[in-house]
């Protein structure tokens, strides 16, 4: 290429922090290794091979700047310490709030209940570091809100499971809390109505008979809501979510229509008692979602992955993501 | 505009001249090749002469180099899978192009690779209401898709200035922004699955509408790959609701730290505007030569700030970045009265990059990204450089997501000024890196900014992109030679190597 400059001098990421390679020197090289966070989701990905070592990550906040909109974290920060944090400063995250550490939330990929005003866990995560099977320490993505330098390393991390590296620290990008924040239910109304009437909802919840709606915002456009829905239902002000059943599927939106219908044939679809996260496509239900046989391209390219980030397993031995 | 306006043209020109011109036959290195590939494909959609291949062998960016294979022209997945496939067995990298309005080079075809254009698939599939997705083929203008949207109440969020021009495909493969990312997110955030065709020329289908997929995540790994993973055919992206209300602000300041210190006061704030953009005083100068729009002209930089939503909050939001916008010293505070006056003053802004054309023949486009509280402070230290080498710089740029785009104009016949131009750019793009920024907020790494990556990333670090990369795609033979520095992937280097001998240039 005509006149490309060349660039000169090391890194400009500091690289070398002396928790981050002690953590790394942990992990090692050889045996098996895993790393435990709050074990919410322990059995996610099947059962860990026996005789892995159990790890726990650095933990700590390192640099929390609001007026960035960005957090960085060590992966085994509790949720609940980094939600303590944000909070104090009028801001919060993606990350789902049901215990467990930063880098098991990321790691497990799992999203908000208010997915849709919060955005994805993905989307929020702006930068890893993992140590990989190699016992090195890499770093994926950058510290900038907006970034497309190089291939996209923390999206392929979030919902790993750590089988491809241990995450040892993140950049998260933070959100503002609204001014309020309100839940509301009815019987019988229908929430694929609430839906298409609601602008920016931040949840809408169907369990088959009952619709709960959180509302966040500015007061005078909450207030519009709740006005609006009370032309859909006889809603009233709730404390918040219903109780979730405890497996978590995840089906096309537009498919939730034929949740709990008497007399379709439920093929694919969650028997009740079920939650349904209606324009997300997220539901609760009691039982475990069965997951298709992928395709074989697709297959061999997520073998071909682990093959090339962890060539002797040793990264989470047992555990399989999705498939 | 510019770039973005050249490529246009240039695409209308194709599109015409495809109907006249008749395949001819070729001899040398690459007859086998053109004879399987005008066996798989209507002979008039492979290309092979000079003014097609020397017209592919550019993009919108300043890069020279280039060197086109066979240009198809596929119409079909199946057409793309012949295409990769004889490709493959003639042992020939390829490269996919959307309307090649990029400016990092990522879709120059390096080492005479065929060239798959894209610009033929460029059908809107499937409006989905209930899943709030359209399935689109690659080729769709970005625009075009908004446009067919709009009569139903939604838009495709992304919204870069080429919007007129480029394509969803190139939107995929660079991770595209725009002004309203800011609020919306960038590409990734909008895409839900995407139908691709691998180097082996398999077909599979990343990621999915439900909202976890099983699986790595591939589709996200995809988005932003610089079309280094495989061929995207079909794509699944989410369309958003058109806001009720929307209001526009346009302040201007005697100082353009003032505008940049708004900007960081905003979102400490807690607001989260539609959109940000700071405009300094030579870039408003000459947009509103061009556009006429009531830019103030005398101002050192220009804030157009944008909300949208409920109406009742877009207000209170408006009136808070106001008072922000004047407790920081803005001299005028204009609200724009109605939607002809907004559209005026977005067009001001999105035509930025065509209004220089004005002032010199020539301009190289930078992207790179610093923390918003440093914009001030290294918007001080790019006038410097660009100063002290000689070149003229206007700055027009994403302020709120601190995505600078230094815009060096100059014109090249001048002796000596493209090496001017270039030394100033790596200048910008240390300055950011040193102010804790990335080497590039949307127009991605391609050929242009390869040779910085190991100025931001390890070589182990470029390792592990390596071998994401070598799970698609273990000969390296889509778009070989871009985003990671060569030096870094043996298997680059013997794509780059499997030009025939002969092959005419």
């Amino acid at each position: 290429m005509a006149g490309r400059a060349a660039s000169s001098g090391p890194p400009a990421l500091e690289t070398h922090d002396p928790v981050l390679a002690a953590f790394a020197a942990e992990v090692g090289v050889e045996d098996a290794v895993t790393v435990a966070g709050g074990r919410t989701r322990w059995d996610r990905g099947g059962p860990l091979a026996a005789g892995a070592r159990e790890l726990a990550a650095p933990a700590g906040i390192v640099a929390y700047t609001p007026a960035e909109m960005t957090v960085v974290v060590r992966a085994g920060t509790t949720v609940a310490e980094l939600r303590h944090e944000l909070g104090a400063h009028g801001q919060r995250s993606a990350l789902p709030e049901r215990g467990g550490t930063v880098g098991g939330a990321v790691a497990v990929g799992e999203n908000h209940l208010d997915r849709r005003a919060r955005g994805t866990v993905a989307v929020s995560v702006l930068q890893v570091r993992y140590v990989s099977a190699e016992g090195r320490l890499i770093t994926g993505g950058g510290p900038t809100v907006k970034n497309v330098t190089g291939f996209d390393l923390p999206r392929l991390m979030t919902g790993s499971l750590g089988t491809l590296g241990l995450l040892c620290e993140l950049i998260l990008r933070t959100n503002p809390i609204p001014a309020l924040s309100r839940w509301l239910a009815a019987d019988g109304a229908d929430p694929f109505a609430v839906d298409a009437a609601l602008l920016r909802p931040s949840a809408i919840l169907w369990d088959g008979a009952r619709t709960w709606v959180h509302l966040e915002g500015h007061e005078p456009d909450v207030a519009a809501d709740i006005a609006t829905l009370g032309g859909l239902g006889s809603f009233t002000e709730v404390g918040g979510p219903p109780e979730l059943p405890c497996h978590r599927w995840s089906l096309e939106p537009g498919r939730l229509r034929s949740l709990g219908r008497e007399g379709l044939p439920a093929d694919g679809l969650p028997a009740a008692p079920f939650v349904a996260s209606v324009g997300v496509g997220t539901v609760w239900a009691a039982g475990a979602q069965p997951m298709p046989e992928p395709a074989a391209a697709l297959a061999a390219i997520s073998r071909q992955l682990k093959d090339n980030f962890d060539p002797t397993g040793r990264l989470n031995p047992g555990r399989r993501v999705g498939w | 505009m510019g770039a973005d306006q050249e490529s246009c043209t240039v695409f209308h020109r194709r599109k015409s001249r495809d109907h006249k011109r008749a395949a001819k036959s070729v001899a040398g290195p690459d007859a086998e090749l053109l004879a399987e590939l005008r066996g798989a494909l209507d002979p008039a959609r492979v290309r092979y002469d000079s003014a097609e291949r020397s017209l592919f062998a550019h993009d919108a960016s300043v890069f020279e180099g280039g060197l086109a294979g066979p240009v198809c022209f596929p119409t079909s997945t199946a057409e793309v899978q012949a295409v990769v496939r004889i490709s493959g067995r003639h042992g020939r990298s390829i490269v996919p192009r959307g309307a090649g309005t990029g400016l990092a080079g990522g879709a120059i075809p390096l080492a005479a690779p065929v060239v798959v254009s894209l610009t033929r698939m460029n059908r809107i599939l499937e409006v989905d209401r209930d899943n709030r997705v359209a399935w689109v083929e690659p080729g769709v203008i970005n625009l075009d898709l908004s446009k067919t949207l709009r009569p139903l109440g939604f838009h495709f969020a992304p919204d870069p200035s080429s919007q007129q021009s480029c394509t969803i495909g190139g939107n995929v493969a660079n991770n595209s922004g725009g002004p309203h990312c800011l609020a919306y997110g960038v590409t990734n955030a909008h895409v839900r699955a995407i139908e691709v065709v691998l180097a082996s020329g398999e077909v599979v289908m990343l990621g999915g509408l439900d909202p976890e997929p099983p699986g790595y995540d591939l589709r996200g790994a995809f988005v932003g790959s610089e079309g280094t993973l495989g061929v995207a055919t079909r794509v699944a992206v989410t369309i958003t609701p058109n806001p009720p209300a929307v209001r526009t602000l346009l302040m201007a300041f005697d100082r353009v730290e003032a505008a940049a210190n708004t900007v960081s006061q905003v979102i400490a704030a807690g607001i989260v505007p539609a959109a940000m953009e700071v405009m300094d005083n030579r870039i408003t100068r000459a947009v509103e030569n061009f556009v006429h729009a009531g830019y103030p002209t005398e101002a050192a930089a220009v804030l157009l700030a944008e909300v949208d939503g409920p109406a009742a909050g877009c207000d209170i939001d408006a009136e808070r970045i106001a008072t922000i916008g004047r407790a920081e010293g803005a001299v005028s505070v204009r609200l724009a009265a109605d939607d002809t006056e907004r559209d005026l003053l977005w067009k001001g802004r999105k035509t930025a990059f065509g209004a220089v054309a004005q002032i010199a023949p020539d301009y190289y486009l930078h992207d790179t990204v610093v923390p918003r509280s440093r914009l001030a402070e290294v918007l001080e230290k790019v006038y410097e450089i660009a100063d002290r080498h000689g070149v003229l710089v206007m700055n027009v740029f994403h302020a709120g997501d601190g995505n600078l785009h230094p815009l060096l104009v100059f014109d090249r016949r001048e002796p000596g000024m493209l090496d001017r131009v270039h030394a100033a750019g790596a200048e910008i793009v240390e300055a950011s890196i040193a102010a804790g920024g990335v080497l590039s907020g949307e127009h991605g790494i391609g050929v242009e900014k390869q040779d910085f990556m190991d100025r931001f990333f390890t070589a182990d670090d470029l390792d592990h992109q390596n071998r994401l990369r070598h799970a698609f795609d273990p000969t390296c033979r889509v778009n070989p030679g871009k985003v990671i520095p060569v030096g870094h992937s043996c298997a680059d280097i013997q794509a780059l190597r499997s030009v025939p001998t002969g092959v005419w240039g």
